[in-house]
């Protein structure tokens, strides 16, 4: 084709919007797909745990002599054999514990040839236990002389946060109306359809491979490493596919460590998989909090202040649960704009289960009561809701008290979309009207926002990634990149920036990011980070290997430089698209010259963010984003059932890369969201979970889900990859409250401790009747 | 004090299998343990999320909550059947096209039911695949695209009558 100036021209096609397959879709849909869960090694022990099933108590005798002797156990690890490794954000955890903290702590574990023959090992194992009393409530554990939950933390205090800005007392008085309230937000987990899984191996020289289901694999080394008594260069990490994370794999749990020990002991591969029901007892779940929420306006609408004090139920140990408070004052002092805030926090340790990070992270919990008091305000002060949120949004170049700066703010036009879209001020005024009529079925239409980070969130040191991408002699395109694949599709993302920029195929596009002796460093999923980050570090290493051909190109071809484009698979004059030479042919030429060069290139992105800090004044996210959803619901007031009918979604996404992606996270991200609004609910006892299984522990199924109006904003962020934001933690923040808000415009009831079961609903409803008329129900 | 296991034979993706299993072996178990067929998954292992679901007879079941005796005298298919020597059967080719894969740990099971639900009714509305669906869980995708899929082959079949 070189100089060939009758082939035709190629023209520009952006693939930047466009719908993309995700690249590994095909191998999941035909079961070809090999899951960890799946994953076999020659010679490979299976490892079980032996779980307390009590919520405190001293461990008097433990006795694993028989469980030794079964044939087919090659070894029985007990709390010794773990003492002294503490690991955890304050090292109170151990893999094997010497005392007994929460219902799923691990007191012994087997490597056995079999399940079979471990689950038998198992019980042969004689536990002495003496139990002791529990603080089972954040509120029990803060009393004086409440039991200890760790005797080096006095009074059950875990972690606290505190943030001020401006005149709290003065600001109440400037206030004519002030909603206070107290939520509850309960516990809820995970429920990947995957359940927690890690094999591991030493090899002589004591380096562990570790196959994990991490979605932070470089940082994972950091937290995994005391857990053994290991440095962190000797652990290498494996990411075979998961069903699932949402947060839930962005620390070390005890199973990891254990299977470690366990393969340290045997010399042998260790796996450790969990059942169902070990999986809804032992990992971790969504903070529970107690939330004091107050918020104040002027009589014409305006904010005034925004006060919360939180109380966490931190569990028997510390994860990343109990670190939400970072994000929830990003929200109670960003969420609209409120001139004076008040945030303190404090975590109280209890022998409950633990909290990890969780899809929303302490968003969720937050915005359930800030978007319900803004509702409730706008009642107060008797303008329509939507006026009053338009009254209280940012606009762009707006700075929230905390240095939040927001550079491209649509919250505006996110709020006048989804209410035109769904008719909601006409909707809203009707239901209303029809609310203390007679009728068994009401319908309600609600209105909630939020605001989440959608550039990173540089919590730690470093937010960055780095990426290394070569084009061989074939123009085939590997990206080996740290950015991890949990689902959430960065591979189709990372496919389709390098087919925008190289103008090759997507199929010839290959990623590598699954190994931590091959990739380099990355944070790991989460705060809605990797399209923004890893999209960037692969646009960037893209141009610089597209600089690199395109130099080479007119050098070759005589061409002025900057003149030259990659484009279906060649090199062509950009102006007019006329194919020069086609790529392959021109990185053999590249290749195979006198003076060889070959194309690979690496590339470190650091987003312009500013550390979290101590204050928490800083503005750490390179970009933060808004959504709005409308909710319409019909309440069955008999039963208290709550159907959704339609969601009106109207989201910040910077810009749209890959559309069907960004859709399915959207869609996915409500649906979680609809089950913590709705049905989910860990029912723990005294530190036990009576509910493990699904039949008792409801998600929500096809039939529940309700058809969803999206509507994308593009608001094109300056940093952004071609302008996006992140996007998929916003869609499970802001769906409960806009139940809510419908449920209350249906009903007049209100529910501050979710789920909005019918249970509940139905009892604030008969006692709102009792009381003879609308009333705000706890 | 390993249980007792007996032999049994059936059809599993179109070729006849003789195996020892254990008698109280479930057929997930089997597929997954004994016939390295790990395209079934486990999720629940109590009957209540569908990962596991396969056809037995044409009909589907999950395979968690039937022992593998039972398989004797009969025909499984389980997914790794369901694609054909052209590639991938048309509704592991919908659910592809539409974005209904994420994590894709249910797909299996998803698209053993989504199958079912297509082929035994030619007029399959969303609403009917909802509750057909209903015992399927999956935690990623919302289930849009998922019935986007379903209903793109539902349109499909309608207009050649072939797939
Ligand atoms: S594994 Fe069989 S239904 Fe869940
Ligand atoms: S795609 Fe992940 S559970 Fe369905």
């Amino acid at each position: 084709m070189e100089n060939n100036l009758t082939a035709a021209p190629i023209v520009k096609k952006t693939l930047i919007g466009q719908r993309v397959r995700k690249p590994d879709a095909p191998e999941k849909a035909t079961g070809k797909t090999r899951y960890i869960n799946d994953m076999v090694l020659p010679q490979m022990l299976i490892g079980k745990v032996l779980f307390a099933g009590r919520a405190h108590a001293r461990i008097i005798r433990i006795d694993t002599s028989a469980a030794e002797k079964l044939p087919g156990v090659y070894a029985v690890l007990t709390g010794k054999d773990a003492a002294g490794l503490k690991f955890g954000f304050v090292r109170d955890n151990v893999a094997l514990k010497d005392q007994v903290r929460c219902e799923h702590d691990e007191i012994a574990a087997v490597a056995a040839e079999t399940e079979e023959i471990a689950r038998r090992a198992l019980l042969l194992i004689e536990v002495e236990y003496e139990d002791l009393p529990g603080v089972f409530t954040p509120e029990a554990g803060a009393l004086v002389g409440a039991p200890l939950v760790h005797q080096n933390f006095p009074g059950n205090k875990s972690l606290s946060f505190e943030f001020k800005h401006g005149d709290l007392a003065a600001a109440e008085a400037l206030s004519d109306y002030v909603v206070d309230n107290v939520f509850r937000p309960h516990h809820v987990t995970h429920c990947c359809m995957g359940t927690s899984c890690a094999i591991a191996d030493f090899d002589h020289n004591g380096k562990l491979t570790i196959w994990t289901q991490t979605q932070y694999p470089y940082n994972y080394k950091m937290d995994l490493a005391p857990a053994l008594g290991i440095s962190p260069g000797d652990i290498r990490v494996i990411q075979p596919p998961v069903g699932g994370a949402f947060g839930s794999k962005l620390d070390v749990y005890p199973y990891e460590p254990i299977a470690a020990l366990l393969a340290k002991k045997t010399g042998r591969p260790v796996k450790v998989i969990y059942s169902r029901e070990e999986e809804f007892k032992a990992a971790p779940t969504r903070q529970a909090a107690i939330i004091h929420m107050r918020t104040g306006c002027t009589r014409d609408g305006t904010l005034t202040f925004r006060s919360a004090d939180v109380l966490l139920d931190n569990g028997a140990y510390t994860s990343w649960g109990p670190t939400i408070p970072v994000i929830m004052m990003r929200t109670t002092s960003g969420h609209y704009r409120v001139p004076v805030v008040d945030f303190k926090a404090q975590a109280i340790y209890t022998n409950n289960p633990y909290a990890g990070s969780f899809r929303g992270y302490g968003n969720v919990q937050t915005t359930y009561a800030t978007a319900q008091q803004m509702d409730m305000l706008a009642d107060l002060v008797d303008i329509e809701p939507l006026e009053f949120h338009l009254k209280n949004a940012q606009k762009s170049g707006e700075v929230t008290p905390q240095k939040s700066f927001l550079r491209e703010c649509v919250l505006a036009e996110c709020l006048e979309t989804a209410a035109k879209a769904s008719d909601y001020s006409r909707k809203r005024k009707e239901y209303a009207a029809l609310r203390d009529l007679p009728g068994r079925y009401k319908k309600g239409i609600g209105l909630a926002s939020s605001i989440h980070n959608a550039g990173g969130a540089k919590i730690h040191k470093s937010d960055g990634i780095g990426t290394i991408l070569k084009v061989d002699d074939f123009a085939r395109v590997t990206v080996i990149t740290g950015a991890s694949e949990i689902g959430q599709g960065i591979d189709a993302v990372i496919t389709l920036i390098v087919a925008e920029e190289l103008g090759v195929p997507l199929e010839h596009v290959t990623i590598v990011n699954n190994d931590s002796d091959i990739a380099p460093w990355d944070v790991g999923v989460h705060a809605s980070r990797t399209t923004f980050i890893a999209g960037n570090g692969t646009r960037r290493a893209a141009r610089k290997a597209k600089e690199q051909i395109l130099n080479a190109a007119a050098k070759m071809l005589d061409e002025p430089a900057g003149t030259l484009e990659l484009r279906g698979g060649s090199v062509v004059r950009d102006n007019c698209g006329t194919p020069l030479i086609e790529l392959d042919r021109l990185l053999r030429r590249m290749h195979f010259q006198a003076e060889p060069e070959l194309v690979m290139v690496s590339d470190y992105y650091e987003p312009k963010s500013e550390p979290e800090g101590a204050k928490h004044i800083s503005d750490h996210s390179a970009a933060y984003s808004h959504a709005v959803h409308i909710a319409e619901i019909t309440v069955d007031t008999l039963t208290g059932e709550i159907k959704v009918d339609k969601v009106t979604v109207a989201q910040d996404v910077g810009r749209v890369i890959n559309r069907m992606g960004l859709e399915g996270q959207i869609e996915g991200g409500i649906a979680i969201g609809l089950g913590y609004a709705l049905s989910e609910n860990m029912r723990i006892e005294k530190g036990m979970l009576t509910n493990p299984c699904f039949r008792d522990y409801k998600l929500i199924t096809a039939p529940e889900m309700p058809p969803l109006d999206l509507h994308f904003i593009e608001s094109n962020c300056a940093e952004g990859p071609y302008g996006a934001k992140g996007v998929s933690e916003l869609p499970t923040i802001v769906i409960a409250p806009a139940i809510a808000n419908a449920l209350y415009n249906a009903t007049g009831v209100r529910i501050f401790n979710p789920p909005m079961s019918p249970e509940a609903v139905a009892r604030a409803i008969d006692e709102t009747r009792q009381a003879g008329g609308r009333r705000e129900s706890e | 004090m390993m249980s007792v296991e007996t032999e049994i034979r059936f059809k599993l993706n179109g070729r006849e299998v003789a195996l020892m299993v254990p008698v109280t072996m479930n057929t997930l178990s089997m597929l997954r343990d004994k016939l390295g067929m790990t395209g079934t998954k486990y999720a629940c292992g109590e009957g209540e999320c569908g990962a596991c679901t396969i056809r037995i007879d044409g009909k589907t079941v999950n395979s968690c909550l039937m022992y593998a005796v039972d398989c004797d005298g009969r025909e499984l298919v389980t997914i790794e059947g369901l694609r054909t020597p052209e590639g991938l059967h048309p509704v592991q080719q919908a659910f592809v096209d539409h974005g209904a894969v994420q994590c894709g740990f249910c797909m299996p099971g998803m698209i053993m039911q989504a199958d079912y639900l297509v082929e035994n009714n030619p007029n399959l509305t969303r609403e009917e695949a909802q509750r057909g669906l209903e015992g399927n869980l999956c935690r990623c995708t919302g289930y849009t695209k998922v019935l986007d899929a379903v209903e793109a082959v539902v349109e499909a079949k309608k207009c050649c009558g072939r797939c």
